[in-house]
């Protein structure tokens, strides 16, 4: 029997705790995140797949969560900003490079930006300007003009 | 956006989500990756009854390179194809047109049976998949078939997959030693979808092209073989002026697509261009 209205029960770890809710087939993986979950750091920009403020990472994988429902992420384990540096704890190092050098403006795009950026940092610990420039194009910024996000991902890999 | 109601249930294996999608073929659809099909449902284009998710099936993962040929699962992620370095050994055009699909989030979540199962006339992997003479593993209730994937694709959205079969995997001949491939493309600059894309693979005997084969996405209605290039190369030598003959003489015989991004006549020049580009890359 086809049941659109059925809610699904979904199991996930997320930020280190585990979580079961029940939705609909429909919901977004990013609604779960924001209106179930409360963690609205997460941001929704264009809906559409293109911005990335939505992104999360979903086992290990930065994933923009307008683009996956809350049933296909059952059994995953989610971070988003929130389990980067929880309430209270210091600034990861990349949220604390994008504060040094001036990677902000609105900060809209912020929260996706970092989850991609950490990404990119596992893949390529030692990138070229290109390979950063090519691991954040999934993420949108209309303030920055990028230069001061570039900067600060430069600075991480100058640390060491 | 919101998508209309719908059930979902997973899938554990190609022989059930074939029995699933047969109880209703029409109301039915299955996601792999969601990275074309969330979208259009967001949009309501599509409002299936059922979803079958398919991502746990085993059977369709994976990259196998064996002696004569290359097995790749339908569900291979975008990102899988760029990362694998026993495939990037034997077919290194896998890397340079991942490289040039979408972005890491969207690499990470797309697969490449999905992109091809959705033949988007603009996709990348349709016209790799034609350049390296590919098999295409159809599962249905009667059992599995092969189609070359230069029959694969019929028309924009459209291929010959019916409504209750799965693209299962697809398979690669190994190409002979010293074989070259390149694949380029225009992107669209809001989409990053190929405005003409071209894949292709040769090997250079003797100083003639040998075996060179060219897949085209983008210009057409669907990805095609370009056949027309390739026969006026048999045999000859890869040099400038044989390459501009050649590349005129298939954008000349192209009957390009005309929408909103592009006119026929625009993607016409850029067909010739880009063939040219990639040829020139080759005999380089
Ligand atoms: C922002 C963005 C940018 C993109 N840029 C590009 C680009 O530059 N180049 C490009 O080529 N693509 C691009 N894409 C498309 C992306 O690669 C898609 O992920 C891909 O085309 C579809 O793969 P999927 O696994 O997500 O398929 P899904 O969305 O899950 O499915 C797509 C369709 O195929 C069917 N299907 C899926 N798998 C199978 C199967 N194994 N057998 C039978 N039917 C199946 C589904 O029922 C559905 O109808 C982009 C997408 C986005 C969101
Ligand atoms: S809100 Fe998800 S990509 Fe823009
Ligand atoms: S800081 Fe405003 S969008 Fe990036």
């Amino acid at each position: 029997m086809i049941e659109a209205e059925k809610r699904h029960a979904v199991t996930i770890e997320i930020n280190g705790s585990r979580r079961t809710l029940e939705v609909e087939a429909r919901k977004l993986l990013v609604h779960l995140i924001r209106d179930d979950l409360g963690l609205t750091g997460t941001h929704i920009g264009c809906d559409t797949s293109q911005c990335g403020a939505c992104t999360v990472e979903i086992d290990g994988e930065a994933t923009k969560s307008c683009t996956v429902l809350a049933v296909m992420a059952d059994g995953a384990s989610i971070t988003t900003i929130e389990g980067v540096s929880p309430a209270g704890s210091s600034l990861d190092p990349v949220q604390a490079a994008f504060h040094e050098h001036h990677a902000l403006q609105c900060g809209f795009c912020t929260a996706g930006m970092i989850m991609s950026v950490r990404q990119l940092l596992r893949q390529h610990p030692d990138p070229s300007e290109d390979d950063i420039r090519h691991g954040i194009a999934g993420n949108i910024c209309r303030c920055t003009g990028y230069h001061n996000i570039v900067r600060a991902i430069e600075s991480l890999v100058a640390k060491g | 956006m919101i998508p209309a109601a719908f059930d979902y249930i997973r899938a554990g294996s190609i022989a059930e989500a074939i029995d699933l999608l047969q109880r209703d073929p029409d109301g039915s659809k299955l996601v792999a990756g969601g990275h074309t099909l969330i979208p259009t449902l967001k949009l309501r284009l599509a409002s299936p009854a059922l979803l079958v998710d398919i991502r746990g099936i085993a059977e369709m993962k994976g990259i196998a390179v064996n002696e004569d040929s290359i097995r790749i699962g339908a569900l291979t992620t975008h990102a899988e194809l760029l990362a694998s370095e026993p495939l990037h050994k034997a077919l290194p055009i896998f890397r340079q047109a991942a490289n040039l699909i979408a972005d890491p989030q969207v690499r990470n979540r797309g697969t490449i049976g999905g992109s091809l199962a959705n033949a988007d006339s603009a996709a990348d992997w349709p016209a790799v998949v034609i350049a390296l003479k590919a098999e295409l593993e159809i599962a249905s209730a009667t059992g599995s078939r092969r189609v070359a994937a230069r029959d694969f694709f019929v028309d924009i959205f459209s291929t010959t997959l019916g409504p209750s079969e799965v693209l299962a995997a697809i398979h690669i001949p190994c190409p002979a030693a010293g074989t070259r491939f390149t694949y380029r493309k225009i992107r669209h600059p809001a989409s990053g979808y190929a405005v003409v894309g071209i894949a292709a693979a040769v090997r250079i005997n003797a100083g003639v092209a040998a075996n060179l084969s060219i897949g085209i996405t983008g210009a057409a209605s669907h990805a095609f073989p370009g056949d027309i290039a390739a026969e006026f190369l048999a045999g000859k030598p890869l040099s400038q002026g044989n390459i501009e003959e050649a590349a005129r003489l298939q954008s000349a015989a192209t009957e390009c697509l005309s929408d909103r991004y592009a006119s026929a006549e625009y993607r016409a020049s850029l067909l010739g261009t880009e063939t040219r580009r990639a040829l020139l890359a080759l005999a380089a």
